[in-house]
């Protein structure tokens, strides 16, 4: 069990989280929900390490191994999509195995052939899901995963991320309640007015 | 009537244009010298392109010229490489410790305005004058790399460096897929302007400094004789090795920039 106990977050003056308590599930996914500006993208990043709170505990992420699909693709532009994925995986895992995962997203070799900077929003975006969902985390962090991707792209996709995210403590962003009841998440939602 | 070029053509023709450009300009500032010399008509002040031509090729076929070239060559290009290496750990040091920066900042930042003039004096008063080009090139060049890879290193992708700490990447891949790609191009940039800043230094040491058997005794004996097509003759040898070493360089940095925007990191 991941929980958070009155966790709060500020930017300068501004206070983002407030007071949050927050229990996640091993194994489970929850979804986070809110306007922009109620720090479901900081509490994303507490989650991951990227953050310390400024007040309030966070235990049970201790010896974790984190993985994320951040808002933004963050993908090396000068490397391949298998380029992309090998980077944060461990050497044991064959080049194959990366090769197939991304065929499985629907990227083809001509696709797989190319720097990422060359590749569609969309190839990229898929790039950036299965990097998150090869490697063996035990929490993942998924910030808004679809975002610019066509209907069917989509419904492939989260098909795809609901496989690979089975076991897993995982919490998707959403700004899309359907995307969370579709996923059958426990949703919380914030409210607090701030930053996002 | 219509007129095709093929890609072949087109190819030979862009070829051609690329060797004869910088031909011809280099035949336009021949001929303008030319006339120069005309125009003046004393040696003593300016000597034709045709008898500097003549005096180096008197030069290259002795002993004592291939000595002195490559007295000076090893020298300054030592003290560019030593720089290059300091600059960028010291500049990655920085990056990394406050402490560091606050205390290397005023030191780069005296060592830019200082005058040349006043490190060789000051370096002859200390060091034998034998090793006065490498250290007036390695003071000179180490500020340029220093300040450049710095910027570079601050300029580094933040979203790509906070991927690389959720995942756990490993720090020489992390070093080969994010930082370096980022960095080689401020280091590039540096070393374009360190290369002739090196050459410049060093021989402007080694006129002032005099160690026996190097272009800068060389250039002294030259003023001294009143010898301008000697004068001119080494300054030519300059601009040729400090051009053949750039182009050296920056075709070994740009072949790594290439292999690391083609290879996989891992």
């Amino acid at each position: 069990m991941i929980a958070l106990r009155g966790v709060t977050k500020r930017f300068g003056d501004e206070v983002v989280l407030d007071g949050i308590d927050l229990d996640l599930a091993p194994g489970a996914l929850t979804a986070v929900m809110g306007p922009n500006g109620s720090g479901k993208t900081t509490l994303g990043r507490l989650l991951l390490g990227l953050e310390r709170p400024d007040g309030g505990t966070i235990v049970g992420l201790e010896g974790r191994r984190r993985a994320a699909v951040f808002q933004e693709d963050r993908l090396c532009e000068q490397l391949t999509a298998v380029g992309n994925v090998r980077l944060v995986l461990d050497r044991t895992t064959p080049a194959s195995d990366v090769v197939d995962e991304l065929h499985q997203v629907g990227l083809d070799d001509e696709s797989l052939a190319k720097p990422v900077r060359e590749l569609s929003g969309g190839q990229r975006r898929r790039v950036a899901i299965v990097r998150a969902l090869i490697v063996r985390a035990d929490v993942v962090v998924l910030d808004e995963p679809f975002t610019g991707l066509d209907v069917e792209a989509k419904v492939a996709l989260m098909s795809h991320v609901r496989e690979r995210c089975a076991g897993r403590t995982t919490l998707l962003i959403t700004h899309d309640r359907a995307e969370a009841e579709w996923f059958g998440a426990r949703v919380v939602e914030l409210t607090h007015p701030g930053k996002d | 009537m219509t007129t095709s070029t093929t890609a072949a053509e087109a190819a030979t023709g862009s070829g051609w244009r690329k060797v004869a450009r910088p031909l011809l300009v280099l035949g336009f500032w021949l001929g303008v010298w030319q006339v120069a010399t005309l125009a003046v008509h004393q040696d003593l002040l300016l000597v034709s392109p045709g008898a500097v031509l003549v005096r180096l090729t008197e030069l290259v076929v002795t002993g004592d010229f291939w000595s002195t070239v490559w007295y000076s060559f090893v020298r300054i290009v030592a003290g560019f490489l030593l720089a290059a290496v300091v600059g960028v750990l010291g500049a990655a040091l920085a990056a990394a410790s406050r402490i560091v920066d606050a205390l290397a900042t005023p030191v780069i930042a005296a060592i830019r305005s200082t005058p040349v003039v006043s490190f060789i004096i000051l370096v002859l008063m200390w060091a034998d004058s034998s090793r006065l080009a490498t250290i007036i090139s390695f003071t000179m060049v180490v500020p340029v790399i220093y300040t450049n890879v710095l910027d570079g290193i601050r300029h580094r992708d933040r979203s790509l460096l906070e991927v690389s700490t959720v995942f756990g990447v490993p720090l020489l891949r992390r070093l080969s897929a994010i930082d370096v790609p980022a960095v080689l191009p401020f280091f590039i940039a540096a070393c374009k302007i360190g290369i002739g800043l090196a050459w410049k230094s060093g021989i402007a040491a080694e006129v002032i400094g005099l160690p026996k058997g190097s272009i800068g005794e060389r250039l002294y004996q030259a003023k001294l004789f009143l010898s301008t097509a000697d004068l001119f003759a080494w300054t030519v040898v300059i601009i040729a090795l400090s051009f053949a070493f750039e182009r050296f360089a920056l075709a070994v940095l740009a072949r790594a920039q290439a292999r690391l925007a083609n290879g996989p990191a891992a």
